[in-house]
């Protein structure tokens, strides 16, 4: 049976001392998963151990570590897939010289340590999830029998209704460890699954909210770490790029973050110039060159500028003139493919891809999406 | 080797000498570049945001005009064009159906993606093309500067190693590990710090500049007390927040920075022999300082072979 080397990150705030790293080895076959490792040291070695978890079949969430710098579910990561994790943070080179494979085992971050490999969900967590009304507003008046809800629709939303509130994502948001007050990606995801709901009364008001909220949808980074952490494949930051859309697209909500104005610039940019022309995005995206937003912004950008012409980086050849041999093509592409009224979206996690034969598709085509036109027909 | 060349639009505009170093190193690396100058941007991610099929219409014919050359493969020296290329190709890649919608889109100026198992269109980032295709040790062999004592910080960013498995990387395809490699084939050695794979700020720099700025600026300090002598980008947008905006960021971190950045093609031409002007190392905002007195050193220490 191979031996695995168990580095595990202990913390208790109540003692006064400092964390520090408890190793433990431990002998299970690798298809054994971290958290039956875990287990085992706390039941036969240190019953000191702090770690929650219930249902050992990532169904109920509670056992969210950070394995090999990686966030994920314990009970549904294999010894042996772990093992060959390499250390994603940098902070932990692997020990390549030892014999037995090394898994190190931390508390999630982005969240305060309760005890040893407990988090307080509370505090960071069930917060965010609080915040964006996680329950369905209905439309009025309530139909005699139940609400019909398009397939497609029902279909979109089950990706978020996916999500175990594990707080794997919120772990590893690189938005939220800078910006503790990031509503972040699951509550963002739990939005879209109201947002994406055509029962739902208030897709507007929720989006306005979390348009002008400036740690809202616009505080994302698209960093992907959200992706690669849930272990349900929610995508948390594929929700958040169409909450954008629907916000910019479909309500036209001009935010007070530039999230509105910054997307509008720089898709005019290109349609304009086929490359992006950063000189003009930055003023365009606060608004407009004398837009009362854009003038401070602008000029607290000029050292920055004056230091880049200064060194030849920026010439106003290279900044303005960087002539596109095909505009007219561009353009045209622009024009025919936004002009439509109809937005089609292709998502893989519902239509599968093909010749995948454990992911068999589930419609032939994109989805496409007309909140408004639905909400009449609701 | 032959490739469609998709230098993106940063390259070409905030920072010129990305563009310039790849077209002075790919000679010496047996590269020959044909620039799809027909091609528009890829988006960013921010026109996928704002229409997705506006983004795929886009860089399917980026694609399809790599398809129309005789390059072996089509190379970006970009992450972000990595990332948001990918992504649309995935999608175009997934479904028949969708990918005529969207050839349809093209079919006006007579472009068409072609998704053909026998000659997929292969679109790689310099460094992927740097170990798959050349191998680290034909560029080991190609080093006239090694980058002895030249401590550098790999900088990876987001687009170019997350997701995993829209990249495809594994065990033996370990992209994650390439600029690793790179600087230690070049002869240099790497530094391990605590923001390797975090994300710049610069997707926010416009709606949450605090926000955006305590990121880059966290990053650069943490591999200033990792001793690092500079930082290596896969990525033109990092470069902008990092380097560009170093300054500022300064300023949100409240602590001195001051730490060169240098672009993926910079350092490989440095130990290929190049020097640091002809590179556009002068056209930094935080002053190459530390990388040009090792370079002198170097050379006045006949190190060059």
């Amino acid at each position: 049976m191979p031996e695995y080397t168990l580095k595990i990150r202990r913390f208790d705030p109540q003692s006064g001392e400092a964390a520090y790293w408890d190793e433990h080895s431990v002998e299970l076959p690798e298809t054994q998963s971290v958290l039956d490792a875990i287990l085992k040291v706390r039941d036969e070695k240190d019953g000191s151990l702090g770690i929650r978890c219930s249902c050992q079949q990532a169904i109920c969430g509670s056992c969210g570590v950070r394995m090999n710098g990686k966030p994920g579910l314990a009970c549904n990561t294999h010894l042996e897939e772990a093992a060959k994790r390499r250390h994603g943070t940098g902070s932990n080179p692997p020990e390549e010289s030892r014999q037995a494979p090394v898994i190190t085992v931390e508390p999630m971050g982005n969240m305060p340590v309760i005890r040893d490999l407990i988090v307080d969900m509370d505090a960071v967590h069930w917060k965010k999830i609080q915040r964006v009304t996680p329950w369905l507003i209905n439309k009025e008046p309530v139909p005699e029998r139940e609400y019909i809800v398009p397939h497609d629709n029902m279909v979109d939303v089950t990706q978020t209704m996916a999500c175990i509130q594990c707080g794997a994502c919120v772990s590893d948001c690189l938005a939220m460890e800078v910006d503790p007050l990031f509503a972040g990606p699951a509550a963002l995801a739990k939005s879209y699954r109201f947002v994406g709901d055509p029962r739902d009364a208030q897709q507007y008001e929720r989006l306005k909210d979390l348009s002008e909220d400036e740690h809202g949808i616009y505080d994302c980074t698209h960093c992907f770490n959200c992706i690669d952490a849930c272990p349900k494949g929610v995508e948390p930051m594929s929700q958040i790029m169409r909450l954008r859309r629907i916000a910019g697209s479909d309500h036209h909500i001009k935010d007070g973050n530039n999230g509105y104005r910054h997307e509008h610039a720089f898709v005019k940019n290109i349609r304009k110039n086929g490359l992006l022309h950063e000189a003009d995005l930055l003023p365009d995206s606060y608004g407009g060159k004398f837009h009362p937003r854009a003038v401070p912004e602008l000029f607290s950008s000029l050292p920055t500028a004056a230091t880049a012409l200064a060194r030849g980086k920026m010439t106003p050849k290279t900044v303005l003139m960087h002539p596109h041999k095909a505009p007219g093509e561009v353009k045209r592409i622009f024009d025919q493919v936004d002009g439509r009224d109809e937005r089609i979206e292709l998502n893989i996690y519902i239509s599968g891809e093909e010749g995948d034969e454990a992911h068999a598709p589930h419609t032939d085509i994109a989805t496409p999406l007309h909140p408004e036109s639905e909400s009449e027909s609701a | 080797m032959k490739v469609a060349y998709w230098p993106g639009c940063v390259s070409r505009g905030f920072t010129p000498e990305l563009h310039g170093a790849m077209a002075k190193v790919a000679p010496l690396l047996d590269i020959e570049l044909i620039e799809l100058d027909r091609a528009a941007c890829c988006g960013a991610g921010v026109i996928a945001e704002h229409n997705q099929e506006l983004a795929d219409t886009l860089n399917a014919r980026t694609f399809a005009l790599a398809q129309n050359t005789d390059g072996a493969l089509m190379m970006n020296i970009c992450s972000t064009c990595q990332g948001a290329q990918s992504e649309c190709q995935e999608r175009l890649d997934a479904n028949t159906r969708y990918r005529e919608r969207i050839n349809q889109n093209l079919s006006e100026e007579g472009l068409s993606y072609v998704k053909d198992p026998a000659r997929p269109l292969t679109n790689k980032n310099f460094l992927w093309l740097l170990v798959e295709e050349m191998g680290l040790d034909a560029l080991k062999a190609k080093v006239r500067r090694p980058l002895t004592d030249l401590k550098v910080g790999p900088f990876y960013g987001c687009y170019i190693v997350r997701p995993v498995d829209r990249l495809r990387i594994d065990e033996s395809h370990p992209r994650d590990r390439y600029m690793h490699m790179v600087i230690e084939a070049l002869g240099g050695t790497v530094i391990d710090y605590a923001g390797i794979y975090k994300c710049c700020g610069f997707p926010i720099i416009t709606m949450n500049k605090n926000a955006s700025l305590a990121q880059a600026g966290r990053h650069v300090g943490d591999a200033i007390d990792a001793d690092a002598d500079c930082l290596v980008v896969p990525c033109p947008l990092c470069h902008l927040n990092l380097d560009l905006q170093q300054p500022a960021a300064a300023k949100v971190v409240r602590r001195e920075l001051g730490m060169p950045v240098l672009h993926l093609p910079q350092l490989v031409g440095l130990a290929l022999g190049l020097e640091p002007k002809e590179l556009g190392m002068n056209k930094h905002i935080v002053r190459p300082t530390s990388v040009i007195d090792w370079s002198t050193s170097v050379v006045a220490g006949a190190a060059a072979a």
